[in-house]
């Protein structure tokens, strides 16, 4: 393998490990509440067909991430209801979201635009374009440095740059300011914060819209971004992938985003089997390829280290009375 | 003292959640343009308005028994099976298996020899996240969904290579004739008047019924099924009195995945007579709705299984008839397991508030 694939490869890692990111550090901020979130999956479909909705009929990027952040927003909603307010058991209320965001779109996509549950293709400020960075075309020619930088680091959509940002965001959040104190308190010992008359429903509530928030941006990230448009199932079991990185992560965020660089770097490989072909000598079958991530999973979080979660996670709070 | 009487617990909660699920499917159908009593009556004619449709219902539903008994029993034990799907994809593959290169003389035995396989290749397929759960720690809904894609990749795989058969499509080739089961056509033909002709309904709804039975029988009048439910009720309490967590998990999901994997008798044996690509079209997802209506028992799981066969038959006439995509059964599905499970409070406490107050008074 040269230098230039390499280049490639990661180039496409990066890619494919933004909506990943996004999503794991949406459950990052749950989890790290006490609120289990199996619905990341279904939050980023609905997002994603919203905003390409509004983005296609409108013609405008942005407003289609709006729309994304809102439906995503809505599912978030639900969940915090069922699971916060009437104290329902996560899981469920997350496998509902999913199943209630998988068949939605469809349902909605056809109607609105009649072509088998898929939205028109994005075009031009429909979508996100990429943007070059500072002086990438004036540093290209430089050896080595100036190539990573106009190949690898520019040229990229500005979703994925909101992503990486996030990471030291999500870091500072949480371990800086009296909020992120709070919101890791909650999830540990929630009868503690709210003795310290602190609000743990508010609490909880808070970052389950943050949820919501990062779960539209990647699902906006898919639909508008990664791809030109949208389609059936098209955060294809991501949400999960994203789960299974913040448990290998053990709930951090840095360590967030090195397991989701890790699972976009199994993707890239899938996307590109001539390149795993050429490196290992022998070709890989292509199915294996793609559920070489899943695999990954159970291998992770079955047989390299217990991972422990917030202490209170998947439990609703109740008052002593 | 418990709020609420027992039969409202048990009938009237699950009631009104499908009430709530219907209310809101119907604005749905409002809003893409549809009248949702048309579709109603379109759903009722096309699913039980005819010996046809109640054959496609029952053969639905005999899907749908397997997978909520799946997931009922390990809800017994407080496990969340959601790989229920791909269980039953790998219990197709047992079924091909057996039925492919076994020579089977007549279709009893080959029905005992499948439903073995099914159960097997299912468990089989349960069998590593249990034990990750049990002995790891790592959680069984993660473990669950990964092997749900993995399944799939599988079957992928062995019906592209392996297993294929000459020709263009990703399939077995037709199991042999002494493998096919009897369908409701054949057991209900009366001369000149024929029933259930056309439909897929078959005899493993039968067998669907007598595991209703053996799972009842389980859980309630054994010890395992003593131990299992000590377990999901309390997990200290069950390891003080001497009952093995490792055990009760592994056994759970070992019976939850053969229950799932059994599945395939009806699908791959009963109605295809052979091993297509996707052939659990979701069911075992519909097993977590019809185990949540059902309240995890063996009757509660048949009667929302007939529900979910009427839902499901009567979804794919709408997507005949009119412009409802099929996916709108995943919408109601949804609703009912948000209903019955996520919101259970919510309609729950009113209820329970009602009952104190006709007490009181």
């Amino acid at each position: 393998m040269d230098f230039a694939t390499l280049l490639q490869m990661l180039d496409a890692t990066l890619r494919l490990a933004t909506p990943l990111l996004l999503a794991c550090l949406a459950g990052l901020y749950s989890e790290r509440a006490g609120i289990f979130d199996i619905g990341l999956e279904g939050k980023m479909l609905a997002a994603a067909f919203l905003s390409a909705a509004v983005a296609s009929v409108s013609g405008n990027v942005w407003l289609g991430l709006c729309a994304g952040i809102g439906a995503s927003m809505i599912l978030a909603a639900i969940h915090g209801l069922a699971s916060i307010t009437f104290r329902g058991n996560q899981l469920i209320s997350g496998v509902a979201i999913n199943f209630l965001a998988a068949g939605l779109t469809v349902v909605v996509a056809q109607s609105w635009f009649r072509q088998g549950g898929r939205t028109p293709q994005l075009a031009g400020d429909a979508r996100f374009n990429p943007i070059d960075l500072p002086f990438a075309e004036q540093l290209r020619e430089v050896p080595i440095i100036g190539t990573i930088y106009y190949e690898l680091i520019s040229g990229h959509t500005i979703l994925v740059y909101v992503a990486l940002l996030m990471v030291p965001i999500t870091w500072w959040v949480l371990y800086r300011t009296r909020f992120g104190l709070r919101l890791r308190a909650v999830g540990e010992n929630p009868a503690a914060v709210d003795t310290a008359g602190v609000s743990v429903i508010g609490l909880r509530f808070a970052a389950v819209a943050i949820c919501g928030v990062l779960c539209g941006i990647a699902g906006a990230y898919l639909a508008t971004a990664l791809q030109a448009g949208f389609t059936k199932d098209m955060s294809a079991g991501r949400g999960y992938i994203a789960l299974a990185a913040l448990i290998f992560a053990k709930w951090r965020p840095w360590y967030a985003l090195y397991s989701c660089l890790l699972f976009g770097f199994l993707q890239a490989m899938a996307l590109r089997s001539d390149v795993v072909e050429n490196v290992i000598g022998f070709a890989l079958n292509n199915q294996l390829l793609d559920v070489l991530p899943f695999i990954l999973v159970v291998v992770l979080t079955g047989f390299v280290g217990k991972a422990a979660g917030p202490k209170a996670g998947g439990e609703a709070y109740v008052k002593e009375r | 003292m418990d709020a609420m009487p027992k039969w409202a617990d048990v009938i009237l909660i699950p009631v009104i959640s499908i009430v709530l699920a219907a209310i809101l499917s119907a604005f749905v159908i409002l809003a893409i343009g549809e009248n949702p009593w048309e579709a109603l009556k379109l759903m009722v004619s096309g699913a039980l308005g005819s010996t046809y449709g109640w054959g496609y219902t029952i053969y639905y539903a005999t899907n749908f028994i397997f997978t909520g008994l799946a997931v009922a029993i390990a809800s017994q034990a407080k496990l969340f099976n959601i790989g229920g799907e791909g269980q039953a994809l790998l219990g197709g593959l047992g079924v091909a298996v057996i039925c492919l290169f076994i020579p089977w003389p007549h279709w009893t035995l080959a029905l005992i020899g499948a439903a073995v396989g099914a159960a097997l290749f299912g468990a089989a397929w349960a069998a590593l996240p249990a034990f990750l759960q049990a002995k790891r720690g790592s959680h069984i809904v993660i473990t669950t969904i990964m092997f749900n894609f993995i399944a799939a990749a599988l079957l992928n795989f062995l019906l592209i290579g392996a297993l294929k058969a000459p020709g263009m499509e990703p399939a077995t080739s037709k199991f042999p004739e002494a493998t096919h089961l009897p369908s409701f056509q054949d057991m209900f033909n009366f001369g000149d008047t024929t029933f259930f002709r056309g439909a897929p309904a078959n005899v493993t709804f039968f067998v669907a019924l007598a595991a209703c039975v053996l799972v009842w029988a389980l859980v309630w009048r054994t010890r395992l099924g003593f131990e299992i439910r000590s377990f999901g009720e309390s997990e200290s309490a069950a390891k003080y009195a001497g009952i093995s967590p490792t055990k009760i998990i592994m056994v759970t999901m070992l019976i939850s995945g053969a229950l799932a994997g059994m599945m395939a008798i009806n699908n791959v044996q009963g109605e295809a007579e052979r091993l297509v690509l996707n052939a659990a079209e979701g069911a075992g997802f519909i097993g977590i709705a019809v185990a949540l209506m059902g309240r995890n028992h063996p009757f509660g799981v048949l009667l929302a299984a007939l529900l979910f066969g009427f839902l499901y038959q009567g979804g794919a006439e709408l997507a005949l008839w009119t412009s409802i995509p099929r996916e709108l059964i995943i919408v109601i599905q949804a609703l009912v397991i948000l209903f019955t499970g996520a919101l259970d409070h919510m309609v729950r406490m009113p209820l329970e508030r009602l009952f104190l107050a006709m007490r009181r008074a």
